[in-house]
């Protein structure tokens, strides 16, 4: 009777804050389905949460007002090069710091964990200067190339291969297999959820960014999807059902993915944490 | 196995050196000089006179203030919601898997996208849903207030807006940490009697202590990198009142073009994660000679 009691009071508690915590997400999906002047009349009241009209009229103001195709395409190709390069490139410098003996790897690695806590706003200036002397600003390189290597990922891809049993490099070893070989078809199959942690770390933090497209662009033919909201917002006339309609189809991407992956992406993240 | 390895590492270097450390060095060479973008004056060592001039700005110091402010309101409120929501999610109970994906949703909604959303739930006037929540639970004692242009609420509206957005990721990094811990223990102290309450200090927290070190130091380093809510949500005002050092370091650098001296503000940006982070290692340290 008593445990009864208690868990009916831990299911009361969890719904009440789990209101708390979808209604700012019933508002913009709410908001997006309904007359732009409606969505101001009603945010003081429980409705502005609940659609009581059904009409997609913001979303199609959203495409002939800006070019949100372009906002959306833009955001996908930055985040996909970042993300499978970063990939590519991290997996195997994570490897060859796990896995490979060599002359410098403990110096480098060392290095390596260093630049870690080095957050990119604290070299945000300075590397605005470097691309601008290089002729790199208004494009898409810009937003690709600086962040394809990451240390955080390296630290994540070496931490996994470490516990990889090393029979497995044996046996391909002496099947004759070089190491790209034992990498590509031994090591990477083995190693799924470091990819997919790495993986969804990188989209989440790319799809998101915001500061340094703010600094590097100007035109609006190479802005991400967080800067097309940023001034689609301060375009007049407010009209926020076209906003959230914006805002919707800006997470949806995001949040399919998360409903399809979340054991990956709640691991990804407990990943993080693994560091202390 | 040297080339090959080193083969292996290269493109990653080469991107962390290009793109981290050169960028790194180059914020403290800069921060010593004049360098503005299209200045006609020649460039020239001007020894610690940006920093002279940033620590006499009131903008900046503010921004620093504002950093500290939120630092020390968010990262204990934050720190406390994610072990409660934590604590609440780890047993086993039909249906939490669901509300853990609730609590944990906001997390990937992009910043830019959260400011905008929140910016119309701090709206002025009764009609604001924020105004018309606190009405409702002070049963009509609160008086409408226009938060974002408030120089004592916009602050506090910027953190409550951050606390939403990343409270699920601390929550997920507890509960892992929370997952982690031997059951063992806790049949131990079930048998020599000890308390749900007693548990908890006993067993739980001690426990979970690095987790919660890491989880602070996170919390602080984002506190000084506050940036897109600012940006978006009021511009670092009203009256600077909620002005951050990042958002200094981008006018000065990018409207201003003084590179220089946004440099020097990136190097005290810096400076501050730095001891941040030295800080939590000792931490850690201490307790694993302790254990």
């Amino acid at each position: 009777m008593k445990r009864w009691r208690i868990n009916g009071a831990i299911y009361l508690g969890l719904m009440v804050l789990a209101l708390v915590f979808i209604a700012p997400i019933l508002l913009m999906v709410a908001g997006s389905l309904k007359p732009d002047a409606r969505v101001l009349i009603e945010a003081g009241s429980w409705r502005a949460l609940l659609p009581d009209s059904v009409s997609l009229q913001n979303y199609g103001d959203v495409f002939s007002r800006v070019d949100f195709t372009s906002y959306l395409l833009n955001s996908l190709w930055i985040t996909g090069c970042v993300v499978v390069l970063g990939l590519i490139v991290n997996a195997m410098a994570g490897y060859a710091f796990a896995r490979m003996q060599w002359r410098g790897r403990d110096l480098l690695f060392g290095l390596v964990l260093m630049i870690l806590i080095i957050p990119l706003e604290a070299i945000a200036v300075p590397l605005f200067y470097q691309v601008t002397l290089w002729g790199w600003r208004d494009t898409y390189v810009v937003q690709i190339v600086p962040f394809i290597a990451n240390a955080f990922s390296i630290y994540l891809f070496h931490t996994y291969f470490l516990g990889l049993p090393r029979e497995l490099e044996e046996a391909a070893r002496i099947d004759g297999a070089g190491v790209l070989r034992t990498f590509v078809s031994i090591i990477v199959p083995n190693a799924r959820p470091a990819f997919a942690s790495v993986a969804i770390l990188t989209f989440l933090t790319q799809w998101g960014a915001f500061l340094w497209p703010l600094m590097v662009t100007s035109g609006e033919a190479v802005r991400p999807l967080p800067l097309g909201i940023a001034a689609f917002y301060t375009l007049p006339p407010l009209q926020w059902g076209d906003i959230f309609a914006f805002g919707v189809m800006m997470v949806a991407p995001v949040l399919l993915l998360f409903l399809v992956f979340q054991k990956w992406f709640v691991r990804g993240v407990a990943a993080t944490g693994v560091k202390g | 196995m040297t080339r090959a390895a080193w083969l292996f590492a290269a493109p990653a270097l080469l991107g962390l050196l290009l793109f981290v450390a050169l960028p790194f060095v180059l914020a403290f060479v800069l921060a010593f000089t004049n360098l503005r973008l299209g200045s006609p004056l020649p460039l020239e060592f001007v020894g610690l006179e940006q920093f002279r001039r940033i620590f006499s700005d009131p903008a900046f110091l503010r921004a620093l203030l504002n950093n500290a402010v939120f630092a020390l309101v968010v990262v204990p409120v934050q720190t406390l919601l994610a072990l409660g929501l934590a604590l609440l999610l780890n047993r086993r109970l039909k249906g939490l898997a669901l509300f853990r994906t609730l609590f944990f949703m906001p997390v990937v909604f992009p910043l830019s996208l959260v400011s905008v959303v929140w910016v119309l739930i701090f709206a002025p006037g009764a009609n604001g849903m924020m105004n018309a929540f606190l009405e409702t639970v002070t049963l009509g004692a609160w008086q409408p207030r226009d938060f974002l242009h408030d120089p004592v609420l916009a602050l506090p509206a910027i953190m409550l807006t951050s606390v939403w957005q990343g409270v699920g990721f601390q929550m997920v990094i507890i509960l892992a940490g929370l997952q982690a811990i031997p059951g063992e223990l806790y049949e131990a102290a079930a048998i020599d009697g000890a308390s749900r309450w007693r548990r908890f200090w006993h067993v739980t927290l001690p426990q979970l202590r690095n987790t919660l070190i890491f989880v602070v130091l996170v919390t602080t380093i984002l506190a000084f990198r506050l940036f897109d809510q600012v940006q978006i949500m009021t511009q670092g005002g009203p009256r600077n009142a909620t002005t951050t050092a990042m958002y200094e370091a981008v006018q000065a650098a990018f409207a201003r073009q003084q590179v220089a001296k946004g440099a020097a503000i990136t190097v005290v940006l810096f400076l501050i994660v730095l001891l941040v982070t030295v800080l939590q290692r000792r931490l850690v340290r201490q307790e694993r000679e302790i254990a």
